[in-house]
């Protein structure tokens, strides 16, 4: 089979969970405070149940799916 | 490092057998317990990482070293295996279903937690036993996962290369994971040497830091290392916020508490990672590693169930 490319997308988001930004070097939250990334993928939350928005920690998965 | 004390006759012929690098009179015996048998084998696969500054280097490759090694290797897998088989392994139709097969693993695992513990009642010496038993992987944190990386297809590869970078400090040695956790062991008055604390740790860490290596080390089980990885990541970033808040109750806070803090974040990310872009692509580009994978995530699951289970009862909590 011959090599073929891939979708390798910059925003991803994931069920029921955090939206995946890829290549990103600041993002502003709610509260219009910028914050620097260091990575090259984050996770920023959807839920607004995080302990530290903008960020996910994870909390969604103890939020029941409504 | 050196080598570590031996906890039985098996041990003992692996200890001497490296420090000295000439064939061996005799053939290596039986292990007298699980400790003596798990100690030697971790011995054998430490020679992978970074070996041991009294043992002869051409042991790693060395053919009656390698025997030893093979014998023990396989009745862990067989050991893993039949948990497994107890457990009722599940299985996916279609490689689609990896990710959310995964998922399901995860919720559905009942084991005790120790972080739960750490946050709310663990006391001073506890949260000290659980960081040098946990400092034996944490310490090469990574290292195992790192040779999967040439067996895998494009995209899990890409994928997994991703995730590693972050795991490895985006390219700054003060940010690698097993950097920031030896220094939270400095900080709180811990040796942070690369396995410093072998001649304590419990058969059962023995055995989790053993599996792991095993899944690296074998292209025939790339599959259950990266569902290994997946169930890791994904069982991570809660537990990690709980031991922030326990090691701050108990003063011991700043590196450590830090180490934990960045895995709250990083591990959100890596769970994604891991169980869509590495074992949902290795799936489908490989369809038969499908159960592997869930194989290698209950390993994972199971395996710290098993020690969370041992040290809690230990401290009668
Ligand atoms: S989306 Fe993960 S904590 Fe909100």
């Amino acid at each position: 089979m011959p090599e073929r490319d891939y979708d390798h997308p910059d925003v991803v988001i994931c069920p029921d969970g955090p939206l995946l930004l890829r290549n990103a070097t600041s993002v502003q939250d709610a509260d219009g405070v910028v914050h620097d990334v260091r990575r090259p993928v984050v996770a920023l939350c959807r839920c607004e149940k995080s302990s530290r928005l903008p960020w996910c920690d994870g909390t969604h998965k103890v939020i029941p799916r409504g | 490092m050196r080598l570590p004390k031996p906890r039985g006759v098996l041990s003992e012929w692996v200890v001497s057998r490296l420090a000295d690098a000439r064939p061996s009179a005799a053939a290596a015996p039986a292990a007298d317990a699980w400790d003596d048998e798990s100690l030697a084998l971790w011995t054998l696969h430490e020679l992978s990482y970074r070996g041991f500054e009294d043992a002869d280097e051409r042991a790693e490759w060395d053919p009656e070293v390698l025997h030893v090694r093979h014998r023990l290797e396989t009745a862990l897998e067989e050991r893993l295996r039949s948990r497994w088989e107890q457990a009722g392994p599940v299985s996916v139709g279609v490689p689609s279903e990896v990710p959310s097969a995964l998922e399901a693993l995860v919720a559905e695992d009942d084991g005790p937690s120790l972080a739960d513990h750490v946050r709310r009642r663990a006391d001073r010496d506890q949260v000290l036993e659980l960081l040098r038993q946990r400092s034996v992987y944490h310490l090469k944190e990574s290292d195992p996962v790192a040779w999967v990386v040439p067996r895998l297809p494009v995209r899990a590869k890409a994928a997994l290369m991703e995730l590693q970078y972050d795991e490895y400090g985006d390219g700054d040695p003060n940010r690698l994971h097993s950097h920031l956790f030896a220094r939270g062991l400095d900080a709180i008055g811990l040796r942070s040497e690369y396995g410093a604390y072998v001649d304590d740790a419990l058969p059962e860490t023995l055995e989790m830091n053993n599996a792991v290596s095993l899944f690296g080390l074998h292209r025939r089980l790339r599959g259950a290392a990266m569902g290994h990885l997946a169930a890791f990541e994904m069982t991570s970033s809660l537990p990690s916020r709980k031991m922030v808040q326990g090691l701050e109750r108990l003063d011991l806070g700043g590196p450590m508490a830090a180490y934990y803090d960045e895995h709250v974040e990083a591990d959100a990310i890596h769970e994604h990672l891991a169980a869509r872009d590495i074992c949902g692509t290795l799936a489908e580009d490989e369809p038969e590693q499908a159960d592997e994978i869930l194989f290698g995530a209950f390993t994972c699951l199971d395996l710290e169930t098993r020690f969370a289970t041992v040290l809690l009862a230990s401290w009668e909590a």
